[in-house]
């Protein structure tokens, strides 16, 4: 059994790690992305404009309302599609456009990070302290200085727990990428069961896998939580 | 094609389909709803190493992804085909719909336990303890006063596990059974027609939005003794003026 397992031509390791490191790289790429999207539902959200206000708030209804496999394959084929069409615009008769599986997985799972995170963040804002912002105002600050001194810090320690847990969920949604033929832990499991036909040993490895990395991520959450929280005094 | 003419002419199939996500969310959770309750009093109230089992199970199921969960108990069946076959289980491992039933209904146990563990813990201690001076037994106050009220703290998280839980009935589409996601990818795969994906999300928003209506109802009977929000005050709270 140890055989199967080790680094090698005789053993699934090497391709096991391969399939890991591409979903990291998944995760690792997909947070920076779904984070600035989340930034940007939960300011439309709280926008002074009511038509900005309603693009946020349906963009994190439907997209949260949605299974992400179906967010996935609308993008995987949809956007290829779109790209094609707009290619055989630009230039008939030129060659299709390939939309890379690892660009599709991104760009699905950022859209439905940020939507949950859109609203993880508005929740953050909206639970900062008034008097702060005011008190920033009276001495001073610019609108800007307020929103990196005061506000932007703050948010930070309120939005951790939820932006963890999504993290969390993100890293568990990278694994529907190998239904799109995206080479990552999941799907190089699969080609392992293929050639060993030994799937519950295999598919368990890449449980313990998955479960290892959201341990792992608990840890440093908790960590960082307790970073960010170090000024504030426990009630 | 345009649109309407893809619904008018899939529509059999996609109702299909939309039924077949309602019976396996349903079932699914309703499954899940049967152990919670007993599990949820073991978090709640056994020892941290009569609990440690639990704590695994209810870990494992909350740090794998549920496609993982699903491969694990339609594929991994497999390797156990010997002894399946001996005990007579094989036919039921060998039907998707089953062992998508089974890992959604596993997984969903671990959350609908946790959540409800949280209600249990959100129940005043001065309840139970008037439950006992009044000469409850352990079941009567498990039945009436610590269960209502734990479900009524729990019930808005148990919805979202619910909808959770629809979201993910849509991987069952993975290994082969036909649910709206099943059915949407298999009438792509011959029209190439892309307006069938958005079909499909407008009838998965429809289904989480009839939900959300429906356990709002729910929540407000729950509540009904407590009265509309807008008197400020629980039937539980001190009267009001100078105390005698």
């Amino acid at each position: 059994m140890f055989e199967l397992l080790s680094y090698g031509d005789a053993g699934w390791g090497d391709e096991i790690l391969a399939g890991l490191a591409i979903t990291m790289q998944l995760a690792v790429v997909t947070l920076p992305m779904g984070l600035l999207i989340g930034f940007v539902a939960a300011f439309a959200s709280m926008s002074r404009h009511a038509g900005l206000r309603a693009v946020g708030y349906g963009y994190t209804t439907i997209m949260r309302g949605l299974p992400e496999i179906l967010t996935l394959f609308v993008v995987y084929n949809g956007v290829g599609l779109l790209l094609n069409k707009l290619a055989a615009w630009w230039n008939p008769g030129g060659t299709n456009i390939e939309f890379s599986p690892f660009a599709a997985g991104v760009t699905a799972l950022a859209m439905v990070f940020g939507a949950f995170a859109g609203e993880v963040l508005r929740g953050a804002f909206q639970s900062l302290d008034e008097g702060q912002m005011e008190a920033g105002r009276a001495i001073g600050m610019s609108p800007r200085k307020i929103f990196f001194r005061i506000r932007l810090p703050q948010v930070w320690r309120f939005a951790l727990p939820g932006l963890g847990n999504l993290w969390i969920n993100m890293l568990k949604d990278t694994a529907l990428v190998s239904i799109i033929a995206l080479d990552d832990l999941m799907r190089m499991t699969k080609v392992a069961v293929g050639v060993t036909k030994q799937p519950f040993t295999f598919y368990l490895l890449a449980c313990l896998i998955y479960w290892a990395l959201c341990l792992l991520s608990e840890v440093v959450l908790a960590y960082m939580e307790r970073r960010a929280n170090r000024g504030i005094r426990r009630v | 094609m345009n649109p309407i003419d893809i619904a008018i002419q899939y529509w059999p199939r996609l109702l299909d389909g939309t039924l077949m996500t309602i019976k396996l969310t349903f079932l699914g959770a309703l499954i899940a709803a049967l152990f919670s309750p007993g599990l949820a009093l073991i978090r709640a109230n056994a020892t941290p190493v009569a609990q440690a089992p639990l704590r695994l199970y209810i870990s494992f199921m909350r740090g794998t992804p549920i496609l993982g969960q699903l491969f694990l108990i339609y594929y991994g069946s497999g390797q156990f085909r010997p002894f399946l076959q001996d005990w007579g289980l094989w036919g039921f491992f060998r039907d998707p719909f089953n062992c998508a039933l089974l890992a959604f209904a596993l997984n969903s146990t671990a959350y609908q336990t946790e959540i409800l563990r949280g209600g249990i813990l959100g129940v005043a201690r001065g309840e139970v303890e008037a439950a006992k001076a009044i000469g409850m037994t352990r079941l009567q106050i498990l039945r009436r006063v610590i269960f209502p009220h734990a479900y009524r703290i729990a019930w808005p998280a148990l919805g979202n596990e619910i909808i959770l839980l629809m979201k993910a009935s849509a991987l069952a589409s993975v290994v082969t059974v036909f649910d709206i996601m099943g059915r949407t990818r298999q009438i792509f795969s011959r029209s190439f027609d892309f307006s069938i994906y958005l079909w499909a999300a407008l009838i998965y928003l429809c289904i989480t939005a009839i939900f959300v209506l429906l356990w709002r109802q729910g929540e407000a009977r729950l509540s009904r003794h407590i009265g509309p929000r807008s008197e400020g005050r629980s039937i539980l709270s001190p009267p009001e003026g100078p105390q005698p």
